[in-house]
Formats: structure tokens, C-alpha cells, sequence
């Protein structure tokens, strides 16, 4: 496996050779490039980059009037903001008017950090679900965040992406292939399905598959990069196969990954399934390992939830 | 400047868009009468006088686009786009009704000639600057107009964009405000006033001027005015009455979504 990278960097790379690539592309920002790094496109791209200083609500307007002139923008901010800022001049001016504005809410989740609460999206991927049509995504590793940019340049239509800040392990090579909308199954498994999202809980539904072996289970783990559309299919075979769910994501169990796989579940195939996630509680300032902890987000709190699961799936069994 | 020919005609032309207006909302019985007349003459001057448009090609790449970031006053434009020929006047009867292709908002997806989709007040003008952007970029040497209601200026984005149009020098945005001094709840000196807009505009690094917006020949001329600004984009602040035509409701604070009988309608465009 090679060596981690940081996401932020990697979607900037990307965006800058993309950007070569497609003259359609231009960048905006709402003073955050320092935080994004994104100031390599401005380099190269200076005309195709515009910094509106700190309004991100005039941003996202800004970017629906550059796509209905034919333009294809990348608009960044933190994901506390893209969500709860921006909500209703992204739902009108871009999704409402069936425009293609890609944006891009970083440090999602815990990974906000040293921000603290106030930073701390936990609700971004709740609240932009329940916007028609709308394709929302988090990338687990540097390959997908690169392969996933390149799909969502080729889609017509608003997305919404969770950008993780900091480091991510590489889990996939060059050669695997991805589809937004179609979830990527890492590791195969008869027991339990962890179904997670995103670097962070990914990595962790990685770690707890192998201290579930310890305990003699096999868990399947699921990158669902895409939340919504969910992966229908993905999630019933699952069922089917390990008759227990666990969801795994770095945002509230309320409206994300939890819940729309949990919907599925309930209208298609009824499943013991457990949630991993915040509980329905604000942010806090600390250390990423410390937020981890203190928001249950570890391979040590999905085993507890994996066992749960099984043990209501062994009831169900029973019944 | 305009010939007394010219002007006679745009201002028969007015008359028709207005009485086209109120013929629609008459005929559904209920509407946005109110911001839809007091926006009738500088929609007359830009579509008939100064907008570098083609009926027959709706989605032009290099024409000049109109932003009616006060979605509210669509029965007003619709009238224009009728007339223009973007669609047929039959349409008008179906404003509002499941189903239209002309809702109570403007909708770029909807309706021909509608340039983009606005309804939520304040994203208008930041929607415009977009456009601008991107018509630069693409060194197309067109217009991009903005009305934008009173009203509608309470909404922090509003100045948001003033900021940012005034910063990137999109000289090519020539915005208007339909300074009728109504707004939904009741007159702006009492809801939310907002005085001194001239000044506002002017400290935020625009080209103001400031007309009466049911005078033709001084519409004409803030426009031409504008379109020769070097630097700055242009704000034309328009003092408008709302109702304006009808005698009934001219200035009346209930005017902005009211109901309106057909006969009541016919009659009114009798008095034009």
C-alpha cells in the first residue's frame, strides 16, 4: 500500500489537471483558499477563479449564474457552511433551476477539529439529502476522490461532495473503477455488512472487521461513497447475504447514511442493523483522535454495534 | 435619445403590456398585480429598445439576459415575452394554473426566454454576477440587466453581490430597483426602511442614477448613460408606483398578491 496523502491536496491536483482538460471549469471560493489549498488553479487559472470573500450564500448564487452560462463550477467551503449557510440559494438557484454547480464542503465531520463546534458539520449530508435529485458524496481514499471527481465532471447536474481534511490511507489502486451511485465492497463477508462512508469510517469499519474475526464473525465493509442515490441493489444483497447492518458514518445517525440505508432496509427487506454515528449531539473543539472518541466513532464502538446487530438478527432468526 | 415617434409607440406598447398583465391575473382571479405594474415601463424600454435578443433563439449564447431577481413580477414579463413572440399569448391564460409553463416565479426551465430562475428574493443580482463572469471570460460584449425589488433589498445577499460585482468591475451588469415603496407587509418607511438607497449604492462602488421609472425618455436615457460606464456596474434606482395603472390599487399596501375579478380586470384595462 503506499503511502497516505492528503485529501485536500489530492482534489486540488485534480481540479488543477481536470480544470487543463476542460476549459469549463472554474473555481470559487469565500476566503478559505488557504484552507483548501486550493491556490494552484488560481496560479495557473486566474481568470477562472473567483474569491468572493466571506459570502458563501452570494457564492453559491454566483455559481448557478456560471452554470447557466455554460460554465461548470467548482465551489468550495467548509461543509458547516455549504450546508447550513447556503442551503436555500443552493436548493433555488442551483438545484431548483436544474442547474451543474459541483460543491465541495470540507473538513466534514470531526475532522473539522481544532475549528471546534461551530465548524463541526455533523448535519450537512442530513439536510442537502432532501434536495431533489440532488447526488451527494464522500470519498474514502485519495483513488476514489480522484476517480469520483472525474464522474461528477461527466454528470450533468448539482452534486454535493464531503472533501475529509487531513491524511487518508490509500485503499484502492489505479485500476479500480467507480460509479457515483454504486457502493464498492472492500471485503467480503457472511455475518454482518459494516456499510460505512468517508475516510474516517471507512478506515475504522476496516479495523473492526479484523477485531471482529478475533470474535469469530465475518463482517463484509462497504465504501457507500455516494449517500444519495443510495446503492438500492447493494444494500438488499447485503441483507441477503449477512442478515445484519451496520452503518457507519462521521455525521448524526439522523438523515445520512444510517437513515437512508435504513429506508431501503424497511421498505425492501427488513434487517437487524444498528448505526454508528453521532447521536443527535453538537461538535466540540479537540484533537481528531480525541473527537473520535468522544463521538463514538471508532472500530471499537462498531463491534459493540456489530454484536447488537447480531444478536437481534439471532432473535429474528429465533422468531 | 428617442424621437417623439419612438416614444409615442413604446409608450402604446407599454399600454399593451400592461393591459396584457392584468388581462392574465384577471383572468386566473388572484396575482402579483402590485410589482408587476410598476415594472412594466423598464421592461417595455429593455425588449423593445435596448436588449440585443432573438425571439426565435431563446438561449443565444451572446445575448444580452434579463435577471427579474424580483421573480414575483413574472405576469409582467410574460407579457413581454408573448408579445415578443417567444411563445404564444394563449399561454397567458394559463398563468398558475398545474401544469403552466408560466408559474407565479420566473423559471428558466419552464418558460422560453426566461433567463434564469428566481423566486427567493435577494439571489437575483448574485445570479447575474455569474453570468457576467462568465460572459467576460468568454469576451462576449453583452449586457446582463438585474431588477430587483425594494422589498427584496432588506436580504443581506443583496448587498452581498453588490460588494462583489463592484470588486470584480462588471461594468456590463446595469441593475435597476423598483423603488415603489411597498412591500409585502406594508410601506418600507414602516416595515423596513431602507433609505438612503442611492447613497447605499453609491458607497458600494456603483454608477447610480436615480429616475422616475415610469418616465420612458428617462428610463432610455439611464440606460444609455450606463452602457457607457467604463468600470462600474450600474444601479438605476427607479421611483415606481406599485399598482402603477390601475387605479384601484395604485399605492395601496394590500396591492402585492391580490385578487382581481375579471370584469374588475377588463375594466381596468379599459381606463389605460
Amino acid at each position: 500500500m503506499s503511502k497516505p496523502l492528503e485529501m485536500r491536496a489530492v482534489y486540488t491536483e485534480t481540479l488543477l489537471k481536470l480544470g487543463r482538460l476542460d476549459e469549463r471549469i472554474v473555481l470559487l471560493e469565500a476566503d478559505l483558499m488557504r484552507a483548501t489549498g486550493s491556490e494552484n488553479f488560481k496560479d495557473e487559472f486566474p481568470h477562472r477563479t473567483f474569491n468572493v470573500g466571506v459570502a458563501e450564500a452570494n457564492m453559491v448564487s454566483i455559481s448557478a449564474g456560471l452554470s447557466s452560462a455554460g460554465k461548470l463550477p467548482f465551489t468550495n467551503t467548509f461543509a458547516c457552511f455549504a450546508a447550513r449557510r447556503t442551503f436555500d440559494q443552493f436548493f433555488i438557484s442551483a438545484n431548483y433551476a436544474r442547474l451543474n454547480v459541483k460543491l465541495v464542503g470540507s473538513d466534514p465531520g470531526v475532522t473539522a477539529a481544532l475549528n471546534g463546534g461551530t465548524h463541526m458539520a455533523f448535519e450537512d449530508m442530513g439536510i442537502m439529502r432532501t434536495i431533489p435529485k440532488l447526488v451527494i458524496f464522500e470519498p474514502s481514499d485519495p483513488i476514489s476522490l480522484i476517480k469520483l471527481m472525474h464522474a461528477c465532471v461527466d454528470y450533468y447536474g448539482c452534486t454535493y461532495m464531503r472533501l475529509h481534511r487531513g491524511f487518508a490511507d490509500v485503499l484502492y489502486d489505479d485500476t479500480d473503477e467507480f460509479e457515483l451511485g454504486k457502493g464498492k465492497i472492500l471485503r467480503q463477508g457472511q455475518d454482518v455488512a459494516l456499510i460505512a462512508t468517508g475516510v474516517v469510517m471507512v478506515g475504522e469499519a476496516l479495523k473492526a472487521a479484523e477485531l471482529l474475526v478475533e470474535r469469530g464473525i465475518s463482517a463484509a465493509v462497504v465504501d457507500m461513497h455516494t449517500i444519495k442515490p443510495i446503492d438500492r441493489n447493494l444494500v438488499i444483497q447485503l441483507a441477503e447475504t449477512c442478515g445484519a447492518i451496520v452503518t457507519c458514518e462521521n455525521h448524526q445517525v439522523i438523515n445520512g447514511l444510517g437513515s437512508a440505508v435504513a429506508e431501503v432496509l424497511v421498505e425492501e427487506i427488513p434487517t437487524p442493523m444498528a448505526r454508528v454515528g453521532v447521536k443527535d449531539l453538537f461538535g466540540e473543539v479537540g484533537t481528531l483522535d480525541y473527537l473520535k472518541e468522544r463521538f463514538g466513532l471508532t472500530a471499537t464502538v462498531i463491534v459493540e454495534h456489530a454484536e447488537r446487530a447480531l444478536e437481534k438478527k439471532k432473535i429474528a432468526v429465533k422468531i | 435619445m428617442m424621437d417623439d415617434k419612438t416614444l409615442a409607440e413604446l409608450t402604446e406598447k407599454a399600454k399593451e403590456i400592461r393591459a396584457l398583465t392584468i388581462d392574465a391575473i384577471g383572468y386566473l382571479g388572484v396575482g402579483h398585480l402590485g410589482g408587476s405594474m410598476s415594472v412594466v415601463e423598464v421592461l417595455t424600454m429593455l425588449y423593445y429598445r435596448h436588449m440585443d435578443i432573438d425571439p426565435s433563439n431563446p438561449r443565444k449564447v451572446d445575448r444580452d439576459q434579463l435577471v427579474l431577481s424580483k421573480g414575483h413580477a413574472g405576469p409582467a414579463l410574460y407579457s413581454v415575452l408573448a408579445d415578443k413572440g417567444y411563445f404564444p399569448k394563449d399561454w397567458l391564460h394559463t398563468l398558475n394554473r398545474g401544469g403552466t409553463r408560466l408559474p407565479s416565479h420566473c423559471d428558466r426551465n419552464l418558460t422560453p426566454g426566461i433567463d434564469m430562475t428566481t423566486g427567493s428574493l435577494g439571489q437575483g443580482l448574485s445570479a447575474a454576477i455569474g453570468i457576467a463572469l462568465s460572459h467576460r471570460l468568454d469576451g462576449i460584449a453583452s449586457k446582463i440587466y438585474v431588477i430587483i425589488g425594494d422589498g427584496e433589498s432588506n436580504e443581506g445577499q443583496v448587498w452581498e453581490a453588490a460588494q462583489a460585482a463592484a470588486q470584480f468591475k462588471l461594468n456590463h451588469i446595469i441593475a435597476f430597483t423598483d423603488y415603489n415603496k411597498l412591500q409585502l407587509d406594508g410601506f418600507m418607511y414602516e416595515i423596513m426602511n431602507i433609505e438612503d438607497l442611492t447613497a447605499k449604492w453609491v458607497s458600494f462602488g456603483w454608477f447610480v442614477q436615480r429616475i422616475n421609472g415610469h418616465d420612458l425618455a428617462q428610463i432610455d436615457l439611464a440606460i444609455e448613460r450606463a452602457k457607457k460606464e467604463p468600470l462600474r456596474p450600474s444601479m438605476i434606482v427607479m421611483d415606481t408606483i406599485k399598482g402603477k395603472g390601475v387605479d384601484f390599487a395604485e399605492n395601496q399596501s394590500t396591492n402585492h398578491n391580490m385578487k382581481l375579478d375579471y370584469e374588475t380586470a377588463l375594466s381596468a384595462i379599459a381606463k389605460l
